[in-house]
């Protein structure tokens, strides 16, 4: 599947916004890259190609933020109702950094690295753009 | 592709070294914080130095222009200090800005441009709310895919820590000995922002509790203590406020001469005889999340300089931001295989009195953590320690000839390592 879209941030949140996590591929060597990156850090080619994830995945590190940036302020997060944020690696290979959803925030000590996810895309709010997040199978 | 080995083209020392309090102190700009760190420094070299000597400054930054609506510093630290007209340059590499600022500063003396460079570092963080300084901080990861979703500074160290937990069994109070450790070694630092060890926090708010007439808290020691959410309550989980620096401010100053001028203004200089900086990607593109690539880079790139082993260092300052990464660190820096460092802390190996000392200063953890002069208030606890001037935290039964210090930018995409030779 291939896209004419530039091989930058704007390009990967659009793509976010109509529910698809793309990744960039190398076409000289086939190094995936998440998010996007316009040139191969592994053989430096700059020919790339849009390359959409299944979106499945396991959780390979997370954090249950008590005290977060003022947006999440903003959603209604705080030290009594923290919000899990994770890195997730995909069955295709990448690994992503996004909002964990659907596990218990406050006993994070029950949370397992490993657990597998599906990638979700949270609802675009009035002047911020959809970012990533993922929800336990 | 092979390289040849990497070499300063003429030696580099230290002749003086000191630092400002570390504290959060309202009435004093960066400004102020970096003269009182310049004059500290001037009292340690033996022979004295004339500023007119001094031919340029590298001072490291992170953030001047948000913490305090001050950018481009360089100049006014150069004039307070009486430098003006001489080039002044600020570095910004988040937490590693004065780090790589010494680097800078080498490198401009082993170019043979200058023979005598002033290298210092300086943050006022307190101005801001802690909502504000989170903000700040953050914007040192990818703030366009990091930030975006939430991940916070101590949010990213913290998914480190899980991520190091899951691969090697370390538990919550592995992390917890590493912030005992270091306040031990903090509370007999006099310029440290929290000289004071964690049971001495712990039976203050005991009594604390009792003046007041409030329901005593009862601690069975450190451990209960730290474990307990009313005393230490977390920021990110499994970071809890006891596993992260505070929010310092602070500055800090060193003297660097070309090596062949070291006898005319040193007793006892110093030699800079390793220098090794890398970069890493954001967490989520490493390899491996326990270990970071930048510090593994600088490492082998200094000690490949130096000519020497990582058992051959003596003491090391090691970037604890977090306490999850002082163990991250000293396994980077191969003091410990990887996955050895929380059980060697365990073991007490990593204590002022064990086999390899690290951050007798206290650490950022307790010594405090102005991003930007932390690298170069390391330097400053290793020119003490290596000149036999540490007073009550001297290394016991060490003759230090050997030592390190290791300098991380945010999570880690930059990374400075400095090896340290007395002869
Ligand atoms: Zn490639």
């Amino acid at each position: 599947m291939t896209e004419e879209r530039e091989f930058d941030s704007a390009s990967f949140y659009r793509f976010l916004a109509e529910k698809k996590l793309m990744a960039s591929r190398c076409k000289k060597c086939q190094e995936l890259y998440l998010p996007p990156h316009p040139i191969c850090s592994k053989c430096h080619g700059n020919d790339m190609e849009w390359v959409e994830m299944k979106g499945k995945g396991r959780l390979a590190a997370f954090t249950a933020v008590a005290v977060g940036p003022s947006f999440t302020i903003e959603e209604g997060y705080d030290r009594d109702n923290p919000y899990l944020v994770g890195v997730v690696e995909l069955e295709e290979g990448p690994k992503v950094s996004g909002r964990i959803r659907g596990l218990d925030a406050r006993k994070p000590e029950g949370i397992k690295v490993g657990t597998p996810l599906t990638v979700e895309f949270m609802e675009q709010e009035e002047g911020r753009r959809c970012f990533v997040a993922f929800k336990a199978r | 592709m092979s390289r040849r080995a990497r070499r300063l083209g003429r030696g580099v020392a230290l002749v003086g070294a000191g630092m400002s309090k570390f504290g959060a102190f309202a009435d004093k700009t960066s400004r102020d914080l970096f003269v009182d760190a310049f004059n500290a420094m001037t009292k340690t070299v033996d022979k004295g130095v004339d500023t007119e000597d001094i031919e340029a400054l590298y001072v490291g930054n992170y953030s001047s222009d948000l913490f305090e609506g001050q950018g481009h510093i360089a100049p006014i630290m150069a004039d307070w200090v009486g430098l003006v007209p001489k080039p002044a340059t600020r570095v910004e590499d988040a937490c590693a800005s004065s780090g790589v600022a010494i680097r800078e500063g080498i490198l401009a003396i082993a170019s043979g441009l200058y023979d005598t460079v002033l290298v210092g570092g300086t943050e006022k963080m307190t101005n801001l709310p802690t909502e504000q300084v989170t903000d700040t901080l953050a914007s040192a990861s990818d703030a366009v895919y990091e930030g975006a979703c939430g991940f916070t500074f101590p949010g990213l160290y913290a998914a480190m820590a899980t991520a190091y937990m899951a691969k090697y069994g370390a538990s919550v109070e592995h992390f917890m000995k590493v912030g005992i450790k270091n306040h031990n070694n903090g509370a007999l630092n006099p310029k440290a922002q929290f000289n004071r060890s964690i049971k001495d926090l712990m039976n203050a708010r005991i009594e604390k509790a009792k003046q007041k007439g409030e329901p005593v808290p009862y601690w069975r020691d450190e451990l209960e203590f730290l474990k307990d959410p009313r005393a230490n309550p977390v920021v990110a989980w499994p970071m809890r406020l006891f596993d992260c620096s505070p929010i310092t401010d602070g500055a800090a100053c060193i003297l660097l001469v070309a090596e062949d001028l070291a006898g005319d203004f040193s007793d006892n200089p110093i030699y800079i005889i390793g220098t090794g900086q890398g970069s890493d990607h954001a967490l989520n593109e490493r390899k491996d999340l326990t270990s970071i690539l930048a510090s593994r880079t600088a490492a082998k790139q200094a000690y490949e300089m130096a000519g020497v082993k990582p058992e051959d260092i003596q003491i090391a300052e090691v970037h604890d931001c977090f306490t999850i990464a002082e163990l991250m660190a000293i396994e980077d820096l191969g003091f410990f295989k990887p996955g050895e460092a929380f059980k060697a802390t365990e073991r007490g190996l990593t204590a002022r009195d064990g086999a390899k000392p690290i951050n007798t200063s206290g650490g950022l953890k307790s010594k405090g953590h102005p991003v930007g002069a932390s690298g170069v208030g390391q330097v400053v606890e290793i020119w003490h320690q290596m000149r036999g001037e540490a007073g009550p935290r001297q290394v016991p039964g060490k003759d230090i000839r050997l030592a390190l210090t290791h300098n991380v930018g945010a999570t880690g995409g930059t990374c400075v390592v400095h090896i340290y030779q007395r002869r």
